[in-house]
């Protein structure tokens, strides 16, 4: 088994990276909001970044686990304990079959995300395990996690490699007021020169209104030349649209695939994970960057994630090469073996090995 | 060769944009370059989604830059001429119209001063260019509604409206793919699923198709129910003859 949901909390989800090749025909993307915490939490534990998740939100959800597993808890500070106890956050932890994970209150940030060593037992739909809410499908049933629900481990593990190097500096999300870097356009055009002004000079404040779909902010009005209609049109993750209002609503994970409304600039990518922690109240600023930049620094962003997870999973390759090895020889001498069942002791690098064979399997021992 | 925008939309789009009107010409061109970009196989890019006025391609920075991107886009309309673009589709779509499922089929009529036949003459007899998907999955934006049948929204809007509904609103006619609360004059309905996230392709309609709706009768629409639960209906299609 897996896990048992006690308590499903306020807004739990199954997601992935997201469920791309599918917006032509209207389908939303979805996937985590914060792209880099999930992608952080899988690699603590081993796993591909793309695998899924359970992204909790705000007040988080009580688990009970079913099996042993190693789990990772990034995100924001949501209170995350392990029966009762405070669990480190952005570090591998081993949970026994019989305890709970639950969520004490929030403290810095709203999105919390917990990876599961292997993964979780999930079928991918359309190429995707994310929760499409609207769409109802990906994840549990296309819903949020409730009272009772079962989810299975694919694959779990109870034995990682180096256990105690497998951490980071937790992030910290409790800032008031936050600085955005935005690309400008597709229509920065239909607005006048007043309003562009007034968009990366003002500061606007998130409203209670946010939700996977969008956020939307209050503040000073940006002047549109002729309004904030336009011929429908694509819209990307992070797009900061602007209807007639003058307000901005930047697009998240949900967000629908086309749109009527002028998108000003789009937040970069590399961005967009803060705004995907902050609550309603926080204080937002814009700051107009390149394309160049704002792809070096999705690069940048790329390499690192390359990086960690050669550094999570690289320690298991020495094991996995010796034990190759190991295996080679054992296979060698089986073949003067007239039994199809064997046990061989081989030792590689000063490392000593015993070998089951039997018809189908090696096993190591 | 018209001009095309380049619209910077985020580090990892860009809007390629054809023109700023709703047109059968700006969609042809759209299409055809869709099918062009997915023909070339650029590394890198993920997904596109063609809207009324734009082709909006995702792709990975890490991949191929802007700058890249957009120089292998003007190579490719250097050579639009020469790369065959297939004529689009019709897809026929069997409807029950009026009845229980076409609730305001007289009231369609009746706005316009015909006979309810009337209506579903002029509304079978057209094809119906798909300008793009959106909304929610599945949903067609249709151009090329006869104004004869044209009719406002409903003043309240229904809680629920059956997924297949074949509806009015104002010049447009649409069908609902899944079920969902809305305001259109509701004229008949089609027992083919548009959407149906079981299905090996889950979305029956491309943008740049058309639509063709063909009247049946109560035992047609039986006939092709049963076949759409059995997974074993496939829509009638032909090459759409060259205006």
């Amino acid at each position: 088994m897996g896990i048992k949901v006690v308590n499903g909390g306020f807004l739990t989800t199954i997601q992935d990276m997201g469920r791309y090749g599918y917006q032509e025909t209207g389908l939303a993307v979805s996937g985590v909001m914060d792209t880099r915490s999930a992608a952080l939490a899988n690699l603590l534990v081993g796993n591909d970044e793309n695998e899924a998740v359970i992204e909790a939100t705000m007040v988080g959800p009580m688990l009970e686990f079913t099996e042993d597993i190693w789990i990772a808890v990034t995100g924001g500070n949501l209170g995350a304990k392990l029966d009762g106890k405070p669990v480190s956050r952005y570090e591998a932890v081993l949970v026994k079959s019989g305890q709970t994970l639950s969520f004490s209150g929030m403290a810095g940030g709203s999105r919390a995300y917990i990876a599961f060593a292997g993964g979780l037992d999930i079928p991918m739909v359309m190429g995707s395990r994310s929760t499409n809410l609207k769409a109802k499908i990906g994840g549990l049933d296309g819903r949020k996690l409730g009272t009772g629900d079962l989810i299975g481990f694919a694959a779990p593990k109870t034995w990682l490699p180096a256990p105690e190097k497998r951490k980071m500096e937790p992030e910290d999300f409790s800032a008031k007021e936050i600085t955005l870097r935005v690309l400008m356009g597709p229509q920065d055009d239909c607005f006048t020169d007043d309003g562009i002004w007034t968009f990366l000079e003002s500061t606007y404040t998130i409203s209670n209104e946010y939700d996977r779909m969008g956020c939307r902010m209050q503040g000073p009005v940006i002047e549109h030349k002729n309004g904030g209609d336009i011929i429908t049109d694509g819209i990307s993750f992070g797009a900061v649209q602007v209807p007639s209002h003058g307000n901005p609503i930047v697009m998240m994970a949900d967000h629908q695939t086309t749109g009527g409304y002028t998108k000003i600039a789009n937040v970069i990518s590399v961005d967009l994970p803060k705004l995907a922690q902050c609550m309603p109240g926080t204080r937002i600023r814009f700051k107009k960057v390149g394309i160049e930049e704002a792809q070096a620094l999705y690069c940048e962003w790329r390499a690192e994630v390359r990086a960690l997870s050669k550094r999570f999973a690289a320690q298991t390759e020495p094991v996995g090469e010796l034990q190759a090895a190991a295996l080679a020889a054992a296979l060698n001498e089986h073949k003067h073996s007239w039994s199809s069942e064997g046990v061989y002791r081989v030792v590689v690098n000063g490392e000593e090995f015993v070998i089951e064979l039997s018809k189908e399997t090696a096993r190591f021992r | 060769m018209n001009e095309v925008k380049y619209l910077v939309s985020g580090d990892c789009a860009v809007c390629v944009e054809f023109g700023n009107e709703i047109s059968p010409e700006i969609n042809r061109k759209i299409r055809a370059f869709k099918l062009a970009v997915e023909n070339e196989a650029i590394e890198g890019i993920v997904e596109t989604v063609p809207t009324y006025r734009s082709l909006l391609v995702v792709y990975k920075p890490e991949l191929i830059r802007f700058g890249e991107l957009t120089e292998k886009f003007e190579a490719l309309r250097g050579k639009m001429e020469t790369i065959q673009i297939p004529p689009p589709m019709v897809v026929e779509i069997p409807v029950f119209y009026g009845g229980e499922t076409g609730p305001d089929l007289e009231a369609v009529a009746r706005h316009n001063g015909i006979s309810p036949e009337e209506v579903v003459q002029i509304h079978a007899s057209g094809e119906y260019l798909i300008y793009m998907l959106g909304f929610i999955a599945g949903f067609p934006y249709l151009g090329g509604m006869d104004p004869r049948i044209a009719t406002p929204r409903l003043e309240s809007p229904r809680v629920r409206i059956e997924g297949g509904s074949v509806g009015i609103a104002g010049e447009q006619t649409g069908v609902y793919p899944v079920a969902s609360p809305g305001g259109w004059q509701l004229i008949g309905r089609t027992p083919v699923k548009l959407y149906d996230p079981d299905r090996e392709k889950p979305v029956l309609l491309e943008a740049g198709q058309y639509i063709k709706f063909c009247p049946v009768d109560e035992a047609e629409y039986a006939a092709v129910e049963q076949r759409v639960k059995e997974g074993a209906y496939v829509p009638v299609t032909y090459a759409k003859e060259a205006e």
